[in-house]
């Protein structure tokens, strides 16, 4: 109960409650990870979120900053889960501590902490290993119950012979490779009628993580964590531009249902490119900002060699957020008229 | 002839105040291409370190006789000739790494850091003076750019010194971690250079932020220290 009458003021949700919430907004998104992939995503998990903490610890303390509250406020956690998704389940650990100790130590507090890094951590982290390893993180796990999981184990602890059997190319990667393999005879209908791997929206089992990412972002834009405007726009931009592709030349193009529901794009959407510290802090900028990374993610799973574009995307933007909040300042209410009065008085 | 102070100010100019790579940040176009390992650097290094040498004695020499005017192509000139005997000196003598350091040779006429000793110092002081900081420039950027090349190649590769065997036939190169080590590739593609290189750069200011605090202990009853109170309201 308010035992004080009016106004009251809100108190501004702490970075520890938003960090919890979009923890907990990831869950969903696990869930289904684990039911059509098996637990070797919370391995993954597990490594990832053991080193966020213990290289943030040491950046604190060789900073000279209180350990304590920061690692109490959860962020450090969100980069791990948020790279761990971005990475093959199957890697071997320490392609996810290198990734992690990059995203930590050089894009966080190298660069001077929460609050202070240009770039998204998780994504850099994921370039440095997808630009250092590409070959081990291009191998994805095909659907596996929890049967798989020895195997799967196995080939995190870096045993990487039998691994032929659990992978299996991701519906991006295989519909590019298709294509091309058809030197244009092909058609997108074809394939995905071909191949087991694929489902109504996207690839069998992502589509379904897909789902579990959108239900939790869509709680975070309910509970006001975020705006509405990146997810918002960067669904919108990438179901434009791969729904024109789509009627200009629907045989060699996919669908947008497709692209919204494969690869990082839901996950792009709703827990990287809202970023509130590397992404735009204006409603416009935001807008632009999402659509940019969205566009140059399309660009970059269909006519690039990598087989998904959200990390890049994303980095590209983040390095044009400066430029993007500058020209898209809200106006001040009433610095229109002052700018006015100043004018006629200076005359 | 040379003073010992002088001398001793050029050569701690050179190596580590003045650091071509770590201080003035110039020529970084071979220091991303080139320090993929120690060998690499270090070579491209020795051939820059000739040239500036030269080029300083042979700008100081003729410092007096070079219109103000038109000082910048006659330097560049000057530069291009003896860039050139370099060049050839190596495709003659080490066949097999100027093939693989290839265009950085000739590229060492537009390397700032040359250009920059020859304006800023040979031009004012007398031939042994600018020889002599031409070497030491040199060799800044020599220990500079094989500490890098040699990091790079180890975080990158796991091996030291790859290459040592186009500059010294029967050598081979070092392998410090075990066979089985997957390499880092980023550390051997250029944003490993940007990344490293501000790893040393912030090395060197941790090194004179230490001495500096070494060197003024804080003394808050020292006389030579007034109190902020002695300071008073000009503070």
């Amino acid at each position: 109960m308010i035992d004080q009458p009016a106004p009251y003021l809100l108190k501004p949700a702490s970075v520890t409650r938003v960090m919890a919430q979009v923890l907990l907004a990831l869950v969903p998104g696990i869930a289904a990870y684990v039911w059509w992939f098996g637990p070797a995503i919370l391995v993954q998990l597990a490594i990832a979120s053991a080193t966020a903490l213990a290289a943030e610890a040491a950046m604190l303390g060789l900073r000279g900053k209180p350990v304590g509250p920061a690692l109490a406020d959860l962020s450090a956690l969100v980069t791990a889960w948020l790279l761990a998704l971005t990475l093959p389940p199957i890697v071997p650990w320490w392609l996810t501590v290198v990734a992690v100790l990059f995203a930590i130590v050089v894009a966080k507090h190298l660069y001077g902490g929460l609050g202070q890094n240009p770039f998204n951590p998780a994504m850099v982290g994921f370039a440095v290993v997808i630009v250092s390893y590409p070959a081990l993180v291009s191998q994805w796990p095909g659907i596996s119950g929890p049967d798989a999981f020895a195997a799967q184990l196995d080939a995190i602890l870096g045993h990487r012979a039998g691994l032929d059997a659990l992978t299996g190319a991701t519906p991006l990667d295989h519909l590019k490779t298709a294509l091309k393999l058809a030197e244009g005879n092909g058609s997108v209908a074809a394939v995905l009628a071909d191949a087991g791997i694929y489902g109504p929206l996207g690839g069998r089992g992502w589509e379904w993580v897909g789902l579990g990412y959108l239900a939790g972002g869509l709680f975070l834009v309910a509970r006001r964590i975020m705006t509405w405007h990146v997810p918002a726009a960067y669904l919108g931009a990438m179901a434009v531009l791969a729904g024109a592709l789509w009627l200009f030349d629907g045989a060699s193009f996919a669908s947008p249902l497709f692209h919204l529901f494969s690869g990082g794009t839901l996950l792009g959407a709703f827990f990287i490119a809202t970023d509130p510290v590397s992404g735009s802090t204006t409603p416009r900028g935001k807008l632009l900002f999402a659509a940019g990374a969205a566009t140059l993610a399309y660009l970059i799973r269909v006519f690039g060699g990598y087989p998904d574009g959200v990390a890049f995307g994303v980095l590209l933007m983040n390095l044009c957020v400066p430029l993007i909040d500058m020209y898209t300042q809200p106006p001040i209410f009433g610095a229109k008229a002052m700018a006015e009065l100043g004018r006629k008085e200076g005359r | 002839m040379i003073r010992r102070d002088e001398f001793a100010s050029i050569a701690n100019n050179g190596l580590w105040k003045q650091n071509s790579s770590l201080v003035q940040i110039l020529g970084m176009c071979p220091l991303l291409a080139v320090t993929t390992n120690a060998t690499n650097g270090a070579m491209l290094s020795l051939a820059t370190l000739l040239v500036m040498a030269l080029s300083g004695a042979a700008v100081a020499s003729l410092r007096h006789l070079i219109p103000h005017e038109i000082r910048i192509p006659v330097f560049i000139l000057i530069v291009a000739t003896l860039v050139t005997m370099v060049d050839l000196a190596f495709n003659a003598g080490l066949h097999g790494l100027y093939l693989v350091l290839g265009i950085f040779i000739p590229l060492i006429v537009t390397n700032c850091i040359v250009l920059a000793r020859v304006e800023a110092f040979a031009a004012k002081n007398p031939p042994l003076h600018s020889a002599l900081d031409g070497v030491f420039m040199g060799l800044g950027m020599l220990w500079t750019l094989s500490l890098l090349g040699g990091l790079r190649e180890l975080i990158g590769a796991g091996t030291l010194l790859s290459g040592i065997e186009l500059v010294i036939p029967g050598t081979h190169a070092l392998r410090l971690l075990p066979e089985d080590y997957p390499g880092l590739l980023l550390a051997s593609l250029p944003p490993g250079a940007f990344i490293l290189l501000g790893c040393l750069i912030a090395w060197k200011n941790w090194m004179e932020a230490r001495a500096a605090r070494a060197k003024r202990p804080p003394l808050p009853h020292s006389p030579s220290s007034p109190a902020p109170a002695a300071a008073g309201p000009q503070g």
